[in-house]
């Protein structure tokens, strides 16, 4: 048997891909290493209810996957620290059905019109391949409104003065702020920032068939009990109910079949451990910018720059403290609001590029938000007499609010995922070795932005902040890998797109350069990394390219 | 009767799980079911399902069915690595593709036995020297008492809710969810 295509991948890229392609008639077969707990496989229409308010199953016990033992990483901030410093978990996006997309908590911004063309706008920097994208903000715009719209997703198009052009509205209005936001907003606004809601993947009311977001606050790290969440869910529900589709769980896709000059299939361990192949026109890997270079990787593809320019944005969070204040963070949508003036050079941070030593320098979003985890906040705290009375007044939790500021990752040639000499996953294949370290722009772009969002947590009335950074001092849940690693699920960048296969891998479509019936269907493909979070830029990069297939 | 501590091993971590989160006007660790909790996932292959991920979508605390105490079955996989974890690699090829893995049974075990048999009777100064002179195993614990504190019931702590009631947060809040005053105002 021989399908149009095969998936690799179910997350927001390979199930937007399913969803124009069975739509078009063709015959897909998705395959997804993870375990389902999201849709019936019989009965597409009923959804699974293994997701829960549940602190343990999600963030302690791996339960959206990669489970470290299964499926470890291993990384080293260059070939000066061995074959690697750590193995274990490194920036584990879930594996599972749906992807990344389950575990976020829904943010969903759009790229600005320079994002894509960061070299003309801006110019080069030193020690970074900074580059245009194949593509343009204009060109991606109709397929930025299609999978808002396939996703579902919240917004004020009138919000944000400093969002790029949108030929629409959002399809839903934003849902309900949250009380530390309302406050850190109204700060921010004095200072000159411009404060919006969040564009969220989360329904502010009915969409699709699935419910309003009730506020339960279980978002970032987890599944939606309820699915309001716009995780892939809508897309693979379309999928299979078309009948053109068929999704296969606990399945690892090992090997591209090539006869050289097309791929013909792939290999693939399903459940049963055994290994089986299956024919295919196309296929399509969409396994997320660290499983996506190394699938290709393992089946010998040898052009030098897969696995290279990795790109991971760089965290800066600053925290404040209000005895005064309880901001009851765990009711809402996790990260309600946020600025993006970080992203938009002025005088201040050109004047902080050049005492540098740089070009330029550009941040990220900033996302206002707070935590309302139990166990999070208790393991933070000594052990002792003082525990009980620390978690009453809860000054890292309820009386805490932060900003996370997502800055821009430049790409660099050494950053990068390749396979490790030595580590194996229960498979006994290779798993991915990131090797990482950050480029100087970064740790100025976060050394200018993090006073200044310091700032604003003052003029809110915070009695202390505090600013730490990823990579770098910040130190995350207790069994957090190395403080090296960057913290950030947003990773980019590993099989970049252009015009010249000299200086990319792929083309606009995201085909191989070498083999044009492989297609790349996420973020893999980015050229820089922007300040915004990846998930609806890839979606509409995959929505894209499944168009150009089907032509 | 503990699932797989011994009751010497139970009373000994009762007391090391008080000395890490202790009473006062509210109970304490052992109290709250914080040693259940840790027997429970030492012991969590005695039941079938394991006790590893508890069910989901509501708890039934907030309207809807219980979900939450029917446990998850495990694949072969998940059940590999849980059993991996717990258990320690043992010498079996399948579980040391990447070398040897001490269990949760073997460092509890062990870490237990450090600390003496006679830990409970010892005076406050005598516990807290033991237990920052065996400060990786105390570190386990205590990040075990947190989750057996704070997590789901379900899970074998957190008697009645009661680490949840006592520091004022609601724990699970599904189907109910939080009205959107609830979320925007003070």
């Amino acid at each position: 048997m021989t399908v149009d295509a095969v998936i690799v991948g179910s997350g927001p890229g390979g199930s937007t891909v399913a969803d124009v392609l069975t739509a078009a008639g063709w015959s897909v077969v998705i395959f997804e290493k993870g375990r389902n707990h999201l849709v019936d496989l019989e009965h597409p229409e009923r959804l699974a209810t293994d997701y829960s308010n549940d602190e343990i199953k999600f963030l302690y016990r791996h339960f959206l996957g990669p489970d470290p033992f299964l499926e470890p990483r291993t990384f080293r901030t260059g070939p000066a620290d061995g074959d690697h410093s750590f193995v274990g978990e490194v920036n584990s996006i879930p594996s599972t059905v749906g992807g990344g997309g389950i575990h976020a908590d829904g943010k969903v911004p759009r790229f600005r019109e320079e994002d894509f063309t960061l070299l003309s706008s801006f110019g080069p920097q030193d020690g970074a391949a900074v580059a245009d994208w194949p593509l343009t903000y204009a060109d991606l715009e109709p397929f930025y409104a299609d999978v808002e719209r396939r996703i579902g997703v919240s917004g004020d198009a009138e919000a944000n003065p400093l969002a790029a052009w949108r030929s629409g509205p959002y399809p839903m209005p934003p849902g309900p702020s949250m009380y530390g936001a309302v406050l850190s907003s109204a700060a921010a606004e004095q200072l000159g920032y411009h404060p919006y809601p969040a564009p969220g993947a989360t329904n502010s009311e009915v969409y699709d068939g699935r419910p309003a977001c009730n506020n339960c606050g279980f978002c970032a790290f987890f599944g939606c009990p309820i699915h309001a969440k716009g995780d892939p869910v809508a897309m693979l529900q379309r999928a299979l109910r078309t009948g053109n589709a068929e999704l296969r769980p606990e399945t690892f896709v090992s090997r591209i079949r090539t006869d050289g000059r097309r791929a013909t299939g792939v290999d693939f361990i399903g459940p049963d451990g055994v290994e089986h192949s299956m024919d295919a026109r196309y296929v399509v890997v969409a396994g997320g910018a660290v499983e996506t270079p190394r699938l290709l990787l393992l089946s010998g593809f040898d052009h030098p720059l897969i696995g290279r320019h990795l790109m991971v944005h760089f965290q800066t969070l600053a925290v404040g403290g209000f005895a005064d204040l309880r901001f009851h963070a765990e009711r809402g949508r996790a990260v309600t609001h946020l600025h993006d003036d970080a992203l938009v050079p002025d005088d201040a941070s050109r004047a902080a590029a050049r005492e540098a030593g740089l070009p330029w320098m550009r941040g990220g979003i900033v996302e206002h938000g707070g935590t309302g985890l139990p166990i999070l906040e208790a393991k933070i705290y000594p052990w002792g007499p003082a525990h009980k009375e620390s978690m009453r007044r809860s000054p890292l939790r309820d009386r805490m609010w932060a900003f996370t500021m997502q800055g821009e990752d430049l790409p660099v040639a050494t950053n990068r995922i390749d396979l490790d000499p030595t580590v194996r996953d229960v498979r006994g294949f290779p798993v991915a070795r990131y090797t990482y370290a950050p480029h100087p722009h970064e740790l100025a772009a976060s050394a200018h932005h993090g006073p200044r969002m310091a700032a604003i947590l003052e003029a809110m009335g915070a009695e202390w902040t505090s600013v730490v950074t990823s990579p770098g001092t910040a130190g995350g849940p207790a069994e957090k890998s190395t403080p090296d690693a960057p913290m950030s699920r947003h990773v980019m960048g590993t099989v970049r797109m252009g015009e010249d296969p000299a200086t990319s891998v792929v083309d606009a479509d995201g085909r191989l350069h070498q083999l044009p019936n492989v297609v790349i269907a996420d973020s893999s493909v980015f050229v820089t990394s922007s300040g915004y979070g990846p998930t609806l830029t890839l979606a509409a990069l995959a929505a894209r390219a499944a168009t150009a297939m089907t032509g | 009767m503990p699932t797989w501590l011994t009751p010497e091993e139970y009373e000994t971590l009762a007391a090391v799980c008080d000395f890490l989160i202790p009473a006062d006007q509210t109970p304490g660790a052992a109290a709250a079911g914080v040693v259940d909790y840790i027997d429970g996932l030492l012991g969590a292959f005695s039941v079938d399902p394991p006790r590893i991920w508890a069910g989901g979508a509501f708890s039934g605390r907030h309207g809807g069915p219980a979900g939450f105490t029917e446990f998850h079955p495990l694949t072969a996989l998940d059940e590999l690595a849980w059993r991996t974890r717990i258990e320690g690699s043992q010498g079996r090829p399948e579980r040391e593709f990447n070398g040897a893995v001490v269990g949760l049974q073997q460092r509890y075990r062990e870490g237990l036995a450090a600390l003496g048999a006679d830990f409970c009777a010892r005076d406050a100064d005598e516990q807290d020297r033991r237990l920052r002179a065996n400060a990786p195993f105390t570190k386990l614990v205590y990040e075990h008492s947190c989750e057996g504190m704070y997590g789901a019931p379900e899970y074998g702590g957190n008697r009645d809710g009661i680490g949840w009631s006592t520091i004022g947060v609601a724990g699970d809040v599904q189907p109910r969810g939080w009205t959107d005053d609830e979320v925007s105002e003070a």
